[in-house]
């Protein structure tokens, strides 16, 4: 059991809770959503509680997750886009630190869950695409006829930008659950080799230094990789909601 | 290695765990028998999140933000001023300065020339009485000259006389002297 891989996505319930046949049950899922909004809710009110005028330690951390999401959305979707500031900022926090609680041993990684990261994704499509009905109306759909290109090749490029539309929500989920998932397939593999190996004695015990080592290396690896797909999810979010916003490229 | 894990796992926890695993998949993620419970709470988590970060984080950050950048634009502009200040106060001990300087340039030049018109009245002054001194000098000297001159034809005379009675013996007339000196004195 402490070998399987695959344990630690397992879902239990803590509190079952049945509605109409459906399942709705507070699972360790819930329980890691719900940590991970508290704390991160927590820390982004207590470190600026101070309102200081120099910030403290935690305060310019907070100041540094706003400006750095700040800056990136201004960025791909320019002052316009900033209207959207608080969903990306949102977006940002809870998967970067969903993807960080998942980093500590025995924590439920709630991001390795394809249908959340699903369900973030199509957060953002959707907003994407009621946003941009409301402000452009049918010009909108501007977006799947780039300009300037010639007649004959309309119906062609109309048709592989719908497929690219319609792929986004699925590459974005999909981009964000692999990296999670397997990224601590791995290191619950190499972990257990060391596992394993020490159980064989003096000759085990040596070898397990490899795995060991591994480990270590790749413990470093998956921090990286929690906070890139955060970032990768947040920057690809900014520009999908620039194609809301300016729908023709 | 893997199928015995698994079967070891379902062994142990199918007490436990969600008893739907057996109708749905048994990897975890693609177990649709958990979908609608992570999609519920993922729901009201995502939305009390969301309501936070825009009713109190965002606005809470945004306000610390623009009153640092407030606070910054407001100290530049202060010391804009106070330089802006600095620099008024320097131009004005400048034009001081230089003012002091052109007054004293003056009253050296005044003082001066001053003493130049002094000196060159008092010089004139005592030119002219040198001059007159000088006048005196020569008068003195030509009267005593003149007086000597006189005195010559007398001395001329008697030495003749004198020499004229050793030669022939007898002195000569005063007549015949005065004639003779005054032919020999032209």
């Amino acid at each position: 059991m402490a070998n399987d891989p695959i344990h630690q996505f397992q879902i239990q319930k803590i509190f079952p809770i049945e509605v109409g046949g459906m399942d709705f049950s507070f699972t360790n899922s819930s329980l890691f959503m719900v940590l991970t909004v508290a704390a991160t809710s927590a820390f982004l009110i207590f470190s600026t509680s101070g309102r200081g005028l120099v910030p403290t330690r935690l305060q310019s951390v907070s100041e540094m997750a706003y400006e750095f999401v700040a800056g990136t959305l201004r960025s791909a979707a320019g002052t316009e886009g900033m209207r959207f500031f608080p969903l990306v900022f949102s977006l940002f926090m809870f998967v970067l630190v969903a993807n960080l609680f998942g980093m500590f041993p025995y924590f439920f990684t709630i991001t390795s869950h394809i249908i959340v990261t699903f369900a973030l994704a199509m957060l953002v499509i959707l907003t994407v695409i009621f946003y941009g009905f409301m402000r452009h109306g049918m010009k909108f759909l501007k977006l799947f006829v780039p300009s300037g290109v010639p007649g004959a090749l309309i119906p062609l490029v109309t048709l592989i930008e719908i497929i690219s539309f319609l792929s986004r929500p699925i590459s974005l989920s999909v981009r964000l659950f692999a990296n999670m998932l397997a990224g601590h397939i791995t290191l619950k593999v190499f972990s257990g080799f060391i596992v394993s190996l020490s159980a064989m004695g003096a000759v085990g015990i040596f070898g397990s230094i490899l795995p060991l080592g591994m480990t270590v290396a790749l413990t470093a690896l998956e921090f990286l990789v929690a906070f890139l797909q955060a970032y990768v999810f947040t920057v690809l979010t900014c520009m999908y909601l620039n194609d809301a916003i300016h729908p023709s490229h | 290695m893997a199928s015995q894990n698994q079967s070891t796992t379902e062994g142990t926890h199918a007490s436990i765990e969600v008893p739907a695993s057996e109708q749905g998949s048994n990897f975890p993620p693609f177990d649709s028998t958990t979908f609608a419970s992570q999609l519920l709470w993922l729901a009201i988590t995502f939305a009390v999140f969301y309501w936070i970060i825009k009713n109190v984080a965002v606005p809470r950050i945004s306000g610390i933000l623009e009153d640092r950048k407030d606070r910054i634009a407001g100290d530049l502009a202060e010391a804009n001023r106070l330089k802006e200040e600095t620099d008024a106060a320097i131009a004005a001990y400048e034009q001081a300065l230089a003012d002091a300087r052109n007054k004293a340039h003056g009253i050296a030049e005044e003082t001066r020339s001053k003493l130049k018109a002094e000196n060159e009245t008092r010089r004139e002054k005592a030119e002219v009485e040198l001059g007159k001194k000088l006048e005196e000098a020569e008068a003195h000297i030509a009267g005593i000259k003149t007086e000597a001159l006189s005195q010559i034809g007398d001395i001329a005379g008697e030495t003749t006389s004198a020499l004229v009675e050793q030669l022939i013996g007898k002195a000569p007339t005063k007549t015949d002297l005065t004639k003779a000196l005054k032919s020999a004195m032209n």
